[in-house]
Parts: structure tokens; C-alpha cells; sequence
């Protein structure tokens, strides 16, 4: 078990350097940084002050060299400065995460029980009408991104019925004014893992064993309640935590619908606004928290299967 | 200001959509008549839900083929005296109604939506088709001979699935990178792997007749290399393929967040197709490595590949959709389902229905894609 983390541990390190290589790369291309440079010096520059202005900024340099010292300084904890906010980077980022994490919080504490009820009850009995309606259901969450979904339900809660707020202020939660961010993110997320638990739910219900256990005299429910559940959670806890690259995307898009000023906006935010140093912490803090439910998930996926764990 | 009530405003849809309707008509009939003989697409008459989802993705292919016909104005058309004007409003001046509304450039929503089927409908399954033929250019040897280029195909793979696509758009599909030439070589890069994948089919085939192979070999890289001119320098000799630079930009983008998966489950069907009987005869018949992925596992892989299909042709939307949205990419009078849900969200307080079109026009494609898909799985684990 201990070479298994250890090895999981050396692959999830060395993606890390190439997903931050490579968002450097990116980042701080050419054309961006003129921008910048115009931007932060002066408006009307000519190309060769442009270029001076480049040179004397340090962009000159072989980027292997730009970033190992962004790296240096980034392990350090100084992620650089906001040309935007005029704010060093870290004064910007760690609010706006903490308030994407109270977002993240409650739809996964609303997702994980529903979908996993959904995912159960369609795939206890396969083919059954109620199978059909639920899988039709997740099916048409699934369908509907979030963009479309949000703007519908504004139009509905917001204009029409006037329940809810169709701006989510960040920093003064209410009930009015974070439902719909929620429940926009939950309905999509629902449909996925909910068609993912059933999968592995009528996986389950097919083997031999339930069917022994069933032969033998067992009542419906105790079969499923202590013979197939145990073994029908384990994939859908994989999905959960794999889902995160798309909770992600989610939450960037809700955020800028709900105008939410969490760590989705200021992506977007920093990224329209050519802030390099913000770009390129958002972009790593998103890859490290991706990296992180990954771990997480192939441990804990050994650690609940066994079968994964002594191969 | 005339307009139509709502049950003149569902007439004039449902007469504006008649070649649809016919055509419909038309391919329901037929797929009925022979569905004895259509394989996997007959048995799709067994599934209500499956029907469904292909008639509503028909619907879709059908309006983009004749949008011209349906479409009522001129998408581009702006028209300052009907600007957000509510469904059913008639255009006084050539006495023609807006029947989904006006956007607030006064240009005419109901011809927008269709217009942005033609472009949603073209990008999405070209990108899918790329994607598959990278996927599977390197899934299939990824998963059959393993070793160490498999770990770093692998590797690579996970790299570029790890990050969250949107961080992957606003990296790649920016201003600041069309300057640059890297869309050029992500485009480069991706449209060799049809060449070489239609290089190695024929060569697998038919690598000891000479009279097929020679020719054939050299029409596809006559073929290949006029194509891959025009679509990755723009510098067609004859001048016929060309593709915007936003447009490539885009693609490229999309290609490269869609291929990894593909790679995934090409490589993960591969591995366990490789330990079939059939695979061990034509391994014992002396079958070369290429022929057996090539001819023998890779048509037996075709069902999950499918359905699989139709499930990322509906997710690419989704990302096409999600590109719009944040106003990335496309130019901003193209008349896409993304870009039009970005232009007119922020008037939804104004006019309600404003938004309706796209939004519904890009739900139901992808909602019709997903059904099909899953009556098409249903169907195919039957046999």
C-alpha cells in the first residue's frame, strides 16, 4: 500500500510540474506581454521601447529560467503581483477560493445524497418504469449545460415567479441569493453521477452472489441493503472525486452568470484582463486541487477495493 | 406595432419548417420499411427513447441543410427600428414577421437559430471526427503493445484531461494566441492523424498487392497533402478549402480537450479485445501487428465506440457552447448558439424569451444526441 501512495505520490508530482510548465507557457506568450507592457507603462510605446521594457522585466530570459524563479517564489508562498486588483496575488486568491469552497460545499452536500438515492433505486430494479423515468431524467440534466439551465431558471424563479435572486452576492449568503447558483450546479452534476451509480448498481445486481443471496430466502431490501450497496458505492465514489475537473468548469460558468465574485470569476476576470500573475495562480490552484481529488480518489479507490490493492 | 397572436406565430413555424417535416417524413418511413436490414440503426425502432433522440438530431441536421429555405431574414440583418422586440412582431416594411423575437441588434432570432444550427452542426461532429481518428491512431497501438509508449501517451493523456477545460480555453483560445503560431501547430499536429491512420489501413490491407497499394498510397497523400494545405497554412494552391483563423483556433482547441478521452477508451477497449480468440487466429494466421488492430479488434469495438460518439458530439456542443458563452473564438456577429446566448443573457430582464431560441435550440441537440446514444447501447447490448 505504501509503494502504491509512493508511487502515486512521484506520477501526481511530476504532473503537477508539467500542468504548471505548461500554464506558464501559455500565460506568458508573446502578444501578452506586450499587451501588458502597454499597458503598464505606456499606451503609445514604440516596438523597440516595448521591447526594452520587456528586457528590463526579466521576459527576456530562456523560460526555463522565467520559471524556475516563478516556481522558486511560488513555493515560497509569493505568487507575484495583481496588475489588476494592484494587490499582491495571495491578498486576492484566498478569499475568492474560500468563497467558491462554501459554493462547492453545499452542492456537493445536496449532489452526493440525491444522486446516489437516484443512481440506487433506478438500478435496484433494471428496466422497471421507475429505472426508465429516472434515467430519462438524468438524462435530460445531463443534456442541459449550465449556462442554459441558469439562464432558464432565472428567467423562471427570478423574472416570472420572483423567489429568488438572480445575482449571488458573495460574502452575504442568503437563501434567496444562493439557491439558484446551487441548484444550477446540482442539476447538472446530479444526471452524471446519478447514471454512473446505476451502472454499477445493476453491475452489481446481475452478479452471482446477490443472486445466491437471494435464492437462499433473503428479502429484496436486506439484499441490497447488506450485500450490493457495499460493493456498488466504490465506483460511483471514483466518479465523485473524478468529476472535479467538470465541478470546476461548472463553478467558473455559474459564478459568471450569478456575477458570484468567487475563484471562477476572478479566473475569467484575470484572464480578460491580461493579469498574468493572477492567470497563472488561478490556473495552478485549479490544477492542484484537480491532482488532489485524483490522489484521493486511486487511494481511496484501493483502499475500498481490495481486489485493486494486492494486484 | 403589429403582431401575431401565438397560435399564428406556431403556424407560421410549423409551414416555415415543412422541407424538415418532409424529410423527416421521408427517413422515418424508410428506416421502418428496411429496419429488417439496417443493423443496429433497425433495431433503434424497438426504442421509444432512442427514436426520439434521433428524430430531434434529425430535426437539427435537417434544419441546417435547409436553412435557406427556413430561415425568414438574413441573419446578419440588423434592423434599428426592431430592436428586443417581443415573438410574433411583424416587420412592416417587407411584411414578414420576427416569430422568435428580435436580438437587440434588431436581427431576426428564429433565422439566427437556424443559421447557428449549420455552423454548430458542422464544427462538432468534424472536431468529434478528428478527435476519434487521433484517438484512435494511438489508442489502438497504445493498448496493444503497451511498454513504454504506452505510459507516455498515457501520461500525456492524463495531463491534458487533469485540467479543467475552461482554464484549457482561456489558454488556448485567446487573441493573444492567434497572434502566435501554436493554433497552426496544434492544428498541424492533429490533421496528420487522418493521413497516417488512412496510410496505415491501406497499407495493412494490402501491403502484398502492389497494383492496389501503390496507388492508392499515393492518391491519398495527393488528397491528404491539398486538404492539409488549405486547412492548416490557408494556402489551398486551387482554392477552394479554406477555414478562418478563429474558426482553426477554436477546432484545434477542441480536438485537443476531446482526443484524450477517445485515446482512453480506444486503448481500454483494445486491451480487452487483444485477448480474444478471434484476435489469437489471425495472430497464429500470421497476421501483422497493424492488420489485426486495424481489421480485426477495431471493427469489434464498434458498438461502445458508437454510442460513445454520439455521447461527445453532444458534450463538443456543450464545449462550442461554453467557447460563446464566454465570448471566446467565434467573431462576434456569428450567429452560434454560444454566442448567442452571450449576447442576449444580459437583456433577459427586458424581454424574457429573448434567450429562448439558443438556449433551447443548443439543449436540444444535445439532448437528442444523448437519447439516441442511449437507445443505440440499450440496443446494441441485446444482441
Amino acid at each position: 500500500m505504501l509503494l502504491f501512495i509512493g508511487k502515486r505520490l512521484f506520477v501526481l508530482f511530476l504532473t503537477m510540474l508539467s500542468l504548471s510548465f505548461i500554464v506558464f507557457t501559455l500565460v506568458t506568450i508573446e502578444p501578452n506581454l506586450k499587451k501588458l507592457a502597454l499597458n503598464q507603462a505606456n499606451m503609445r510605446m514604440e516596438e523597440e521601447a516595448v521591447q526594452s521594457w520587456l528586457e528590463k522585466n526579466g521576459y527576456k530570459r530562456p523560460i526555463l529560467v522565467q520559471y524556475g524563479e516563478w516556481l522558486g517564489n511560488a513555493l515560497t508562498g509569493d505568487f507575484g503581483y495583481s496588475t489588476h486588483f494592484r494587490k499582491p496575488v495571495n491578498e486576492v486568491i484566498w478569499p475568492k477560493l474560500w468563497h467558491t469552497g462554501i459554493l462547492m460545499f453545499w452542492v456537493l452536500i445536496i449532489t452526493i445524497p440525491i444522486s446516489l438515492l437516484i443512481g440506487i433505486i433506478a438500478g435496484m430494479r433494471e428496466g422497471s418504469k421507475t429505472d426508465r423515468v429516472l434515467s430519462v431524467f438524468s438524462i435530460i440534466t445531463t443534456s442541459v449545460p449550465q449556462y442554459v439551465s441558469g439562464i432558464l431558471f432565472t428567467i423562471i424563479f427570478s423574472s416570472w415567479l420572483k423567489l429568488f435572486k438572480g445575482v449571488a452576492k458573495a460574502g452575504s449568503i442568503t437563501f434567496e441569493n444562493f439557491t439558484l447558483p446551487v441548484l444550477t450546479i446540482v442539476i447538472y452534476d446530479i444526471g452524471y453521477i446519478a447514471r454512473m451509480t446505476r451502472a454499477s448498481m445493476v453491475e452489481v445486481m446481475n452478479a452471482q452472489y446477490i443472486r445466491t443471496a437471494r435464492l437462499k430466502g433473503m428479502s429484496f431490501i436486506s439484499v441490497v441493503f447488506k450485500h450490493a450497496l457495499r460493493n456498488a458505492l466504490i465506483a460511483p465514489f471514483t466518479v465523485i472525486m473524478l468529476q472535479f475537473p467538470w465541478l470546476l468548469t461548472g463553478v467558473v460558468i455559474v459564478e459568471k452568470l450569478f456575477n458570484y465574485k468567487g475563484f471562477g470569476f476572478l479566473l475569467v476576470a484575470a484572464a480578460d484582463q491580461n493579469d498574468i500573475d493572477v492567470t497563472l495562480a488561478c490556473g495552478v490552484v485549479a490544477v492542484i486541487l484537480v491532482l488532489t481529488t485524483q490522489l484521493i480518489s486511486d487511494i481511496g479507490y484501493a483502499f475500498l477495493n481490495p481486489r485493486i490493492r494486492f494486484s | 406595432m403589429e403582431s401575431l397572436s401565438s397560435f399564428e406565430i406556431w403556424f407560421v413555424f410549423f409551414t416555415r419548417l415543412l422541407p424538415v417535416w418532409t424529410s423527416l417524413i421521408i427517413v422515418f418511413s424508410a428506416l421502418f420499411y428496411w429496419r429488417k436490414h439496417l443493423g443496429v440503426i433497425g433495431h433503434l425502432c424497438n426504442s421509444p427513447i432512442g427514436l426520439v433522440g434521433l428524430f430531434i438530431v434529425l430535426f437539427w441536421v435537417f434544419g441546417a441543410i435547409f436553412a435557406d429555405m427556413i430561415a425568414l431574414f438574413d441573419p446578419y440583418e440588423q434592423s434599428g427600428m426592431f430592436r428586443r422586440k417581443p415573438p410574433g412582431t411583424i416587420n412592416t416594411k417587407v411584411d414578414l414577421p420576427y416569430i422568435f423575437g428580435t436580438d437587440t441588434l434588431g436581427r431576426d432570432l428564429f433565422s439566427r437559430m437556424i443559421y447557428g444550427s449549420q455552423i454548430v452542426l458542422l464544427i462538432a461532429p468534424a472536431a468529434c471526427l478528428v478527435a476519434y481518428v487521433v484517438g484512435i491512431t494511438l489508442g489502438l497501438p497504445a493498448g496493444y503493445f503497451g511498454g513504454r509508449s504506452d505510459t507516455i501517451l498515457s501520461f500525456l493523456a492524463n495531463l491534458v484531461l487533469a485540467f479543467p477545460v475552461i482554464l484549457l480555453f482561456y489558454l488556448l483560445v485567446a487573441p493573444g494566441v492567434r497572434e502566435t503560431i501554436l493554433p497552426n501547430i496544434m492544428a498541424g499536429v492533429f490533421f496528420l492523424f487522418p493521413i497516417i491512420f488512412a496510410l496505415i489501413v491501406i497499407y495493412s490491407r494490402f501491403s502484398e498487392r502492389l497494383n492496389i497499394l501503390i496507388p492508392s498510397v499515393i492518391t491519398i497523400i495527393v488528397v491528404g497533402a491539398w486538404l492539409y494545405s488549405g486547412l492548416v497554412f490557408n494556402a489551398d494552391p486551387l482554392g477552394w478549402v479554406a477555414i478562418d483563423p478563429n474558426e482553426l483556433n477554436i477546432f484545434a482547441a477542441v480536438v485537443f480537450a476531446t482526443s484524450p478521452g477517445v485515446f482512453r477508451l480506444v486503448r481500454g477497449l483494445t486491451m480487452d479485445i487483444k485477448t480474444r480468440d478471434y484476435v489469437a487466429a489471425a495472430m497464429t494466421r500470421g497476421e501483422g501487428p497493424f492488420f489485426v488492430m486495424i481489421w480485426e479488434i477495431l471493427p469489434n469495438a464498434r458498438g461502445p465506440l458508437i454510442v460513445d460518439s454520439c455521447l461527445r458530439v453532444g458534450y463538443v456542443t456543450i464545449l462550442l457552447g461554453t467557447l460563446g458563452f464566454f465570448g471566446l473564438g467565434m467573431e462576434p456577429e456569428s450567429p452560434d448558439w454560444g454566442s448567442m446566448i452571450n449576447q442576449t443573457r444580459s437583456y433577459i430582464r427586458l424581454v424574457p424569451t429573448i434567450v429562448l431560441p439558443a438556449t433551447l435550440a443548443l439543449a436540444s441537440f444535445v439532448l437528442g444526441l444523448n437519447l439516441l446514444a442511449d437507445g443505440l447501447r440499450e440496443e446494441s447490448l441485446k444482441d
